[in-house]
């Protein structure tokens, strides 16, 4: 190996995603076992105290949540991370952190449902993951890899997005992800500029006493508080990120996301090595959703098939984008089946030629 | 004219504010001495508050410390993950016994059996009291709630959870005791008891529990006074106070 070669390791997308937290500063890790993302708790039971901080196998779901809300609340950078029954029993806590604001990130390594479904990979938490999944109005920020390497990066961007916005981010896999081993180049992050010392709890030590709360219960108080939410959803549209692949002379786009998207590049390779116009968006935020850049491609008079591992959830987003000027058509992998590139040829043909 | 001695002054930690909790609610005695430990040990620049669901929720607006609300019976949980991340600050829960004694009954059990170094203030009145006063798990035989109206019955609703007997019987409970404040005798034992249970925090030598037998005259419909007889004619029978775990004075031979 020359010097120059970046120095890689072959790992499992879960481990990716354990690396990417110790580089990105996680000290604390609170977590469930659950296929299939068991080996994130695994690797961090010894690499928490690795790192200085401490690891918890909670008594639950809803407890290791909880311990990520108080953790959050002291600070520091946090992490717990499960698989779609137990993402559901998390659901009180994200709304609580979402309501007063604490920078958790979480991980979903989405498997089939709904109930206790299947240990195979599945899309059908996007609703519960993208329109906040518990109680009120609030939105995470939600990053969806599709390769190991993706899943390393955004890992550490999670952190750094969770503290600039004070908002809880969720990744969002599959259990294809988190069991598929790929070569990843690690790297040191940015230097973290979490300002928690401004807002965290410490003790009131020479300064004024801090609360974080979700409960508002003064005239006005709520719905200024819904309102200062919204704005900061807003805002962070600034980090729509999406990738783009053989879209700009595309008559077809095949919309899709996570590993579904992989598994679509490979038929949108095969079919553009036979002349077919057809191209791939991914998009890698799944809130905020990319709205405008799927607008554009509508515009340039480009026609749309969605394909998702579930019923037909994110083509409701894509519709929405597109709304004004064209519509998606939905081919839908069940959950419980396992994709393969030639299992999409066909729909994305009926499609192109319909 | 006479010397004059300042005999009492008002906890510094307390917030002197109109309190929102009902005449004969003892949360108020319970929030006194909590403030007055913190005083005495002079921990209030490192003390994180953990709130909890029901009356107590607004601990917050009384004590001069940080604090965060956890949901519904998750404050154990929620400790946890302060007092991991910051080791060095003195972390405590208030809870009701709707919140610990029944949807928070895992959190509670599990913190204490892992031996949490945290302390917990656990008020039991019998009865969901923010609610408007439904059954709850420490609700006695006979009482009538507004979701019991004949009165809670064993063969239907089960007997009323001893929390201070189960808590003390697990592996990682360092001290845990059950106190009162019907009375000044019984008010200066809790005192002492709450004292305790923060030193033994302190020390770092695990979890501590200290378990109120108070009032909730409102959801009770009685005087004041009439619920406060009825605290040590009814209820501390059933629910009898002292120690039922002390660690270290097992460890010094006391």
């Amino acid at each position: 190996m020359s010097s120059k070669t970046p120095k890689r390791i072959f790992i499992k997308g879960n481990e990716a995603i354990a690396h990417g937290a110790i580089a990105a500063g996680c000290k604390c890790f609170f977590g469930y076992p659950i296929t299939p993302q068991n080996d994130i708790p695994e690797m961090m039971s010894t690499a928490m105290f690795e790192a200085g901080g401490d690891f918890v196998q909670a008594e639950s779901e809803v407890a290791a949540v909880n311990m990520l809300l108080g953790s959050c609340a002291a600070g520091i950078r946090s992490l717990t991370s499960s698989s779609s029954p137990g993402m559901s029993l998390k659901q009180e806590a994200i709304s609580y952190m979402a309501g007063s604001e604490l920078p958790a990130v979480l991980v979903n390594m989405n498997r089939g449902g709904p109930g206790l479904g299947d240990i195979g990979p599945a899309q059908g938490d996007y609703y519960q993951s993208t329109r906040g999944g518990g109680h009120g109005d609030y939105r995470l920020l939600v990053l969806a890899p599709a390769t190991c390497q993706e899943a390393y990066d955004l890992t550490m961007d999670a952190f750094d997005l969770a503290f600039e916005y004070r908002n809880p981010v969720l990744i969002l896999g599959d259990a294809i992800l988190g069991q598929m081993k790929e070569p990843i180049i690690p790297h040191p992050g940015k230097t973290p500029k979490d300002k928690a010392e401004d807002w965290c709890l410490t003790g009131n030590q020479g300064r004024e006493k801090r609360l974080i709360k979700s409960l508002f219960l003064e005239e006005g108080a709520l719905a200024d508080q819904n309102r200062h939410l919204m704005a900061k959803y807003e805002r962070m549209k600034a980090e729509v990120r999406y990738e783009a692949f053989e879209t700009a002379d595309a008559d077809l786009v095949i919309c899709a996301y996570g590993s579904v998207a992989r598994i679509a590049k490979s038929a949108v390779r095969k079919l553009r090595a036979q002349g077919k116009k057809v191209g791939l968006f991914r998009p890698i935020t799944l809130f905020p959703f990319p709205d405008e850049p799927l607008l554009k491609l509508a515009l340039e008079g480009k026609r749309f098939l969605t394909i998702e591992q579930n019923c037909g959830q994110m083509v409701d987003d894509v519709r929405l984008a597109i709304r004004t000027k064209a519509d998606s058509e939905f081919f839908g992998v069940m959950p419980g089946e396992l994709p393969n590139p030639d299992d999409l040829e066909g729909p994305i043909l009926k499609s192109l030629e319909g | 004219m006479a010397q004059e001695t300042l005999v009492f002054e008002p906890s510094k930690v307390l917030i002197d504010r109109p309190t929102h909790y009902c005449p004969g609610c003892q949360h108020g005695t319970a929030h006194r001495i909590v403030a007055e430990v913190i005083d005495e040990l002079e921990i209030a620049g490192k003390t994180i508050a953990i709130g909890s669901i029901g009356c107590s929720v607004f601990l917050y607006n009384y004590l001069n410390v940080d604090a965060v609300e956890s949901p519904h019976g998750r404050a154990p949980a929620v400790a946890t993950g302060v007092k991991r991340a910051r080791p060095d600050k003195v972390v405590f829960t208030y809870q009701g016994d709707g919140d610990l004694a029944s949807i928070g009954m895992a959190e509670i059990m599990h913190a204490a059996n892992r031996g949490e170094n945290i302390t917990v203030i656990f008020v039991n009145n019998t009865v969901y009291g923010m609610t408007g006063g439904q059954m709850a798990p420490t609700t006695m035989i006979g009482q009538s709630t507004t979701t019991c109206p004949g009165g809670r019955c064993a063969e239907r609703e089960g007997l009323p959870i001893r929390m201070s007997e189960i808590i003390a019987m697990l592996g990682g409970v360092t001290y845990c005791e059950r106190v009162a404040v019907n009375n000044v005798k019984n008010i200066n034992k809790a005192k002492k008891a709450v004292k305790k249970a923060f030193q033994c925090q302190l020390d770092g030598n695990g979890f501590s529990f200290v378990e109120f037998v108070a009032t909730c005259p409102t959801n009770w419909k009685m005087s004041p006074v009439k619920a406060n007889e009825r605290v040590g004619e009814e209820l501390l029978p059933y629910f009898p106070l002292g120690v039922y775990a002390d660690k270290l004075a097992d460890k010094e031979g006391k």
